[in-house]
């Protein structure tokens, strides 16, 4: 099951055409720079922006063909907007309760309890909705989308507005629905830390295209993607936690392609953990070093390089079919002698848990 | 004190407002809420025409009403084909001449309470599974609801003082169509200024006092812009 997506939407300064495929599960990240229409893409799959010949599939669900166009309002869907948008003339409980008193019962799988619970904001149901903070304001509205059982969550760039204290704040919420809904979610975004930590797909959109969609991690590591260029290029590798050390303080950390060490973080074993490794903290060696500082070390096959600049290079490695970024000089390359296919270590100087 | 011609005045005028009001309520929300909302192009044109009695000197609009509403008239030609009685000069005919004056006060402010709404409120309820009639009654119209009290009192007030209107197409025909506004001018015709002086005092204060718990209320209802705020 997949959702299938057909839009030409003409504004007067951008025109969207995007055809797509999302996956429908897990969190699928939509991302690109400001303009390029993250918005509209999420507005016309919600119905609330019309296509003359857009085609809409979810599930099998038909919610778009040409001119047969399911309104809004009969769509299965949770919007959470930039703004939080709560109704001001109605308290808490009461913008929960609006969207879930208008869902058939039949369909109604998430009770307000539990979505309550999920965002944990249940301590705020009789506030009048306009003396919430602004991370408040945009949990309730979550939780308001959630309680009408939506088969799909779209959410439109709901943590930029924002300050970072309130992000992360309310992060872990965002975590722990990607771990307990089993709706896909669609998180339109143009902050990458964001869209690392959260995101399993990703679609990237440039000027109303579709410029590349397919798994966040392969995708960061692409190198004919703008992601996997600049200063923040990472990569992102899934592993568990496999044990702690209690002699030097430290936790080890399992991924398919070895065993990271890193600080002592108090997470239980076998706690699923984002890690990500940033290019430049990757340095590469011919020979398995000993006599150094870097713990990290793991046997890596190049697979693709390009220029980064006039005087890098920024390699695609693979470390048992995960990929890793590593951006050195041009000159390091030479004297390396690296070509794809060439078997190297990679040292990685330091790793972020992001969750 | 006030004699029984005068409490009959009141009481028409009281009638008459009310009931102005209320048919202006039930047009003017549908007029306001797609003007507030239509991209049509020649929108201005309307919005000049329900303007129109807010520049036109009453007795002007009073004088095409009477012939619109007379036995010759359009309205009034159609009334008597019908089998029916011509409008002017009736209290059906003040209630329609009233509509017309007092429309601007009703429709404006509706409109500029819809408009401050803007689209946001809308889809919010149409993600939430609102159909159209039902997120105009559960969203739009308790967000502008000082919008809808501002209407009703301007409206009320507002067809209470007319004058040139009801001269021109209501006669002064006590028991029917002598309202208040029209049983002070007969009082100081006839220099019974004492009497006047109850009228016009009594007015006075009514008014203040409508006006007063208008811009009280509002002060209390309006609520924070949606999203913004902290």
């Amino acid at each position: 099951m997949t959702i299938e997506a057909r839009f030409k939407i003409k504004r007067q300064n951008f025109t969207l055409d995007v055809e797509l495929n999302i996956p429908d599960n897990g969190i699928t990240a939509v991302y690109g720079d400001s303009g390029c229409g993250k918005t509209t893409l999420l507005r016309a799959i919600a119905g609330l922006e019309f296509s003359q010949d857009g085609y809409l599939r979810v599930g099998h669900k038909l919610w778009q063909d040409g001119s047969f166009f399911v309104p809004p309002e009969k769509r299965s869907l949770g919007y959470v907007f930039q703004e939080a948008s709560l109704f001001p003339h109605l308290n808490v409980r009461r913008n929960l309760e609006y969207g879930l008193k208008r869902v058939p019962h039949k369909d109604s799988k998430v009770s307000l309890e539990r979505a309550i619970d999920l965002l944990g904001i249940s301590h705020l149901l009789d506030r009048s909705s306009t003396q919430l903070s602004g991370g408040e304001r945009q949990r309730v509205a979550i939780a308001r989308a959630l309680a009408t059982s939506p088969r799909i969550l779209l959410m439109d760039e709901p943590l930029s507005a924002l300050d970072l204290k309130r992000k992360q704040e309310i992060m872990p919420y965002l975590e722990s629905l990607h771990e307990e809904l089993k709706i896909p979610v669609l998180y339109v975004s143009h902050a990458p830390g964001e869209v690392a930590r959260l995101a399993d797909h990703l679609i990237l959109l440039e000027q109303g295209k579709l410029k590349a969609s397919g798994k966040l991690d392969d995708m960061l590591t692409r190198l004919d993607l703008p992601l996997a260029h600049g200063d923040k290029a990472a990569a992102l590798i899934h592993a568990t936690v496999a044990g702690h050390d209690s002699e030097f303080n430290l936790t080890y950390l399992d991924f398919p392609g070895g065993r990271f060490t890193v600080a002592h973080k108090d997470l239980n074993i076998n706690h699923p953990v984002r890690l990500r490794v940033i290019a430049r903290d990757v340095s590469l060696t011919l020979e398995h070093q000993t006599h150094t500082s870097i713990l990290n070390i793991f046997p890596a096959t190049v697979e693709e390089m390009t220029p980064e600049g006039t005087a890098q290079i920024m390699i695609r490695l693979l470390v048992q079919g995960v990929p890793l970024l590593a951006r050195i000089t041009r000159k390091s390359a030479s004297l390396l002698a690296l070509e794809p296919g060439k078997q190297v270590f990679a040292q990685v100087k330091s790793v972020a848990l992001l969750s | 004190m006030l004699s029984d011609s005068d409490l009959t005045a009141l009481l028409i005028t009281l009638k008459l407002a009310a009931l102005t009001t209320l048919i202006l309520l039930l047009i003017g929300t549908p007029l306001a809420w797609w003007l507030a909302r239509s991209r049509w192009r020649f929108k201005f044109l309307i919005e000049a025409v329900i303007a129109l009695p807010l520049v036109l000197p009453p007795t002007v609009l009073g004088f095409y009403l009477l012939i619109a509403l007379g036995p010759n008239g359009p309205i009034g030609g159609l009334m008597q084909s019908l089998g029916g009685q011509p409008l002017a000069f009736t209290f059906t005919g003040l209630v329609i001449g009233s509509v017309f004056y007092s429309m601007p006060f009703v429709v404006q402010p509706l409109q500029s309470a819809f408009k401050a709404i803007g689209t946001r409120p809308m889809e919010v309820a149409a993600t939430l599974r609102a159909s159209p009639l039902d997120r105009f009654f559960t969203v739009a119209v308790p967000l502008a609801r000082p919008g809808f009290l501002t209407a009703t009192v301007l409206g009320f007030a507002h067809t209470i003082g007319e004058f040139g209107v009801v001269l021109m197409i209501g006669g002064n025909i006590p028991g029917q169509t002598q309202v208040l506004s029209i049983a002070i001018y007969d009082h100081v015709e006839v220099l019974e200024y004492s009497q006047a002086h109850w009228l016009s005092g009594g007015l006075m204060v009514l008014s203040f006092l409508m006006l007063i718990s208008v811009y009280a209320l509002n002060r209390r209802f309006s609520f924070h812009n949606m999203g913004d705020s902290t």
